[in-house]
């Protein structure tokens, strides 16, 4: 079995809402998915589903290939977008009832926070009470929790809001850390540029349905439209600009530097570039030239008129 | 230790460990006490106060019928004017003046009198004055007739019935309001406690929506686990505070069995004369010994089934009520928006303790009695109210005790069935106060 998780045509209504619409999904093993779209697509509902909170109307989940049951919610670890603790507990004894919930024994609980309060420095904790946490150590404790018995399955919802920088990063190479330690991982954002770097697959997830999912790289790959930036610093050539608009598709270009350098975006009819580089070379000193890769927001809202379009 | 057992703990620790908690379990027996012996303090000096009334009697009448006696006491005028009178007794700041014109005869001089105060006059300085006036009168109209006075005296006087079953048992004046009136606190005990634990629940239901650990905590059990867990949780916390208590009233009704030199085996002995029970040892009986009667017969009630029947229907109400409690607590955000809900719950245990107290207290077998000892929703109460005058024969017919736990064991696992549905829905809802149509909803999603 190569996929942890499998959602198969998964629908869900609450009254006259459609809050989700045969969503299928296949989430590889020992990966980072991110789960994409804005707020109210259908996310969170498809999440509380996997964690088996709400049940769907039709369709069917599957566990490392079996149908969900609720054995498995020890298998799952969950990070809510909604997220707190019992603000009068304190901290240990808190993270102590969580992990038993989660099916941890009492002594084994124990000593895997130890290990955890000492990797993330806050040993000193343990005795404090909730309230008496600032929202950032809070989220830490929230963090501990969800790995602590060691899931095969991780679901982070909305992972970095409420984090200053420096924890995102450290919890950010936490999770890395877990891939590499072979666990799964499905992120649900709506702030698309912040698990960009970290997802190898991607689901759009638009108006209850999905609209698109697959590899991030191939996406990437298949959204591209051969556009480049080039730069290049002028040996005094005159009519070059003319010349390349006469032969190739300029998007936009301006010189800088009083007229030393010149700054354009290509758009070239296949990937190809021997053309456009033949046409440059002895006009100047080449000091740019990247493809422009689509973002994942551009991919989504390039998906999304699309889609209309052929409604 | 299984996930419900693990929240259980939770909840309980919770509820015990918190300060209020503790605070409450050990001051409320102290401040009962305190209500007590203040009310008591309060009813003596009320009694201590002596009002002063004037008499000016200008008749030849009612001479010296007005004597002075606890709290009211008698000052005569004499050869004054009514005004004069009555602004001496304002002067000295005296309670009322009395005055009874001179007239022809009693009958005449009493419809003429009037009893002037500053403020409109308490009802029981009324009854005085108007008891004097009659019993003059009746003798004045006896005498009339040609009734001596000695001859009054001797027809004049009280008689108490006395009362048994026919088993032979004595019955005492008042037993069956004593009765009722312990099954009264008993369901009066259940009342306070689905309001106050109920309460409990719904705010840590609350706290777990507003504090949003409630999805982590989902993620883990079934919401109904979790929400069985924190009503058991939070019972233990009360039973536990009951228990305090009641060891606590157990010792200290020890301490008073010993001070006042009560002797409960003299009791038991006090009870088997009943059916050869005499007048003459009737009247021979001192104070004391009716005091024995009736602690007797305190004795007597079936206090082990009493406790055990408690048991059962405090579990079973105490289950219906704050499932409810939880499903509210899970439709809100806030404790402010719990109002609208609430009311409809706490009206039938109003109407329980009303029903009961006016209605078990006279007849505690009556159709109204056995109505809202049979409907769920207030039969703890009430049967409670009922049940102190035993089971079966002279007190609550088999059938009714075994049809009301019946019928509130089926609304206990219906209610906890609706409850656990709004529940489920209700924790994962943020935002907005919802309508009972909403509530409605959710029971089908």
């Amino acid at each position: 079995m190569d996929n942890i998780l499998v959602a198969r045509e998964v629908s869900k209504q609450f009254g006259k809402h459609i809050a989700l619409n045969k969503v299928s999904l296949e989430i590889p093993k020992n990966s980072i998915y991110g789960l994409l779209g804005p707020n109210g697509a259908g996310k969170t509902t498809l999440i509380r589903i996997i964690n088996q909170i709400t049940y769907p109307d039709q369709g069917s989940v599957f566990f490392d290939g079996k149908p969900l049951e609720s054995k498995h919610v020890a298998m799952i670890g969950y990070l809510p977008e909604e997220r707190g603790l019992y603000k009068s507990m304190k901290v240990g004894e808190q993270a102590l009832y969580l992990a038993q919930l989660k099916g941890l024994s009492k002594t084994e609980a124990k000593a895997r926070l130890k290990y955890w309060f000492d990797r993330l420095d806050i040993g000193d904790w343990w005795h404090k009470k909730v309230q008496e946490l600032s929202k950032g150590m809070a989220q830490k404790i929230q963090f501990i929790v969800t790995v602590l018995h060691q899931p095969k399955l991780l679901i982070f919802d909305e992972p970095f809001s409420g984090f200053d920088p420096i924890n995102a990063n450290i919890i950010k190479d936490e999770i890395l850390q877990l891939r590499e330690n072979g666990t799964s991982i499905i992120f649900s954002t709506h702030r698309m540029e912040s698990v960009e770097e970290l997802c190898d697959y991607i689901a759009l997830i638009h108006r209850s349905e999905k609209i698109l999912d697959g590899k991030l790289t191939d996406i990437k790959q298949a959204y591209k439209n051969n556009i480049f930036k080039v730069g290049l610093g002028l040996k005094n050539v005159n009519g070059l600009l003319e010349d390349l608009h006469d032969n190739f598709q300029i998007l936009h270009s301006e010189y800088i530097e009083d007229g030393q350098q010149l700054n354009f975006t290509v758009q070239l009819p296949n990937s190809d570039t021997g053309a456009l580089l033949a046409k440059l070379s002895g006009k100047g000193n080449l000091n740019n030239f990247t493809e422009t890769i689509p973002s994942t927001n551009d991919i989504f809202i390039q998906t999304i008129q699309n889609k209309n379009l052929y409604e | 230790m299984s996930k419900l057992a693990l929240i259980i703990k939770r909840e309980y620790l919770a509820k015990v460990r918190n300060k209020s908690f503790v605070i409450m379990t050990f001051l409320s027996p102290i401040l009962m006490v305190g209500m007590i012996v203040l009310i008591a303090y309060l009813t003596k000096i009320n009694d201590d106060d002596i009002k002063t009334i004037g008499v000016l009697n200008e008749s030849p009448y009612f001479t010296n019928k007005f004597k002075s006696n606890g709290p009211i006491s008698y000052l005569d005028f004499r050869e004054v004017s009514l005004e004069s009178a009555k602004d001496s007794i304002v002067n000295m700041g005296f309670y009322g003046l009395l005055y009874i014109p001179d007239a022809s005869d009693m009958e005449e001089a009493a419809s003429a009198s009037y009893f002037y105060t500053q403020d409109a006059p308490g009802s029981s300085i009324i009854d005085v004055l108007e008891t004097v006036f009659t019993k003059q009168l009746r003798l004045q109209r006896l005498q009339d007739l040609g009734v001596s006075v000695a001859d009054f005296d001797r027809v004049d006087h009280n008689f108490d019935i006395k009362t048994a079953t026919f088993a032979g048992q004595q019955n005492l004046k008042g037993l069956n309001e004593i009765k009722a009136f312990i099954g009264g606190a008993f369901g009066y005990l259940i009342m306070m406690f689905i309001i106050i634990y109920g309460g409990f629940v719904m705010r840590s239901v609350i706290e777990e929506k507003t504090s949003r650990i409630i999805e982590v905590i989902i993620s883990s059990v079934k919401p109904f686990q979790l929400m069985l867990g924190k009503i058991i949780g939070t019972s233990l916390a009360g039973i536990t505070q009951f228990a305090i208590w009641i060891f606590s009233a157990t010792i200290l009704l020890g301490v008073v069995i010993a001070v006042f030199d009560i002797d409960p085996s003299a009791l038991n002995a006090g009870a088997e004369n009943a059916p050869g029970f005499s007048g003459a040892a009737a009247y021979a009986s001192t104070a004391d010994s009716t005091m024995q009667l009736y602690a007797n017969e305190l004795f007597k009630i079936p206090w082990a089934m009493l406790i055990g029947f408690f048991m059962v229907y405090f579990v079973l109400g105490y289950f219906i009520y704050s499932s409810i409690y939880a499903a509210i607590g899970a439709a809100v955000d806030n404790e402010t928006d719990t109002q609208q809900f609430i009311f409809p719950i706490i009206l039938p245990l109003m109407l329980a303790i009303y029903v009961g107290f006016f209605s078990v207290f006279n007849n505690p077998h009556g159709p109204i009695a056995v109505g809202f000892s049979l409907f769920p929703l207030t039969s703890p109460i009430v049967m409670l109210m009922r049940l102190p005058g035993g089971i079966g024969e002279g007190g609550v017919p088999l059938w009714q005790v075994i049809t009301s736990i019946g019928l509130l064991i089926g609304t206990f696992i219906g209610i906890v069935w609706l409850a656990a549905k709004i529940y489920r829905v209700g924790i994962l809802m943020y935002g907005k106060k919802p309508t009972y149509k909403e509530l409605f909803k959710w029971l089908r999603y």
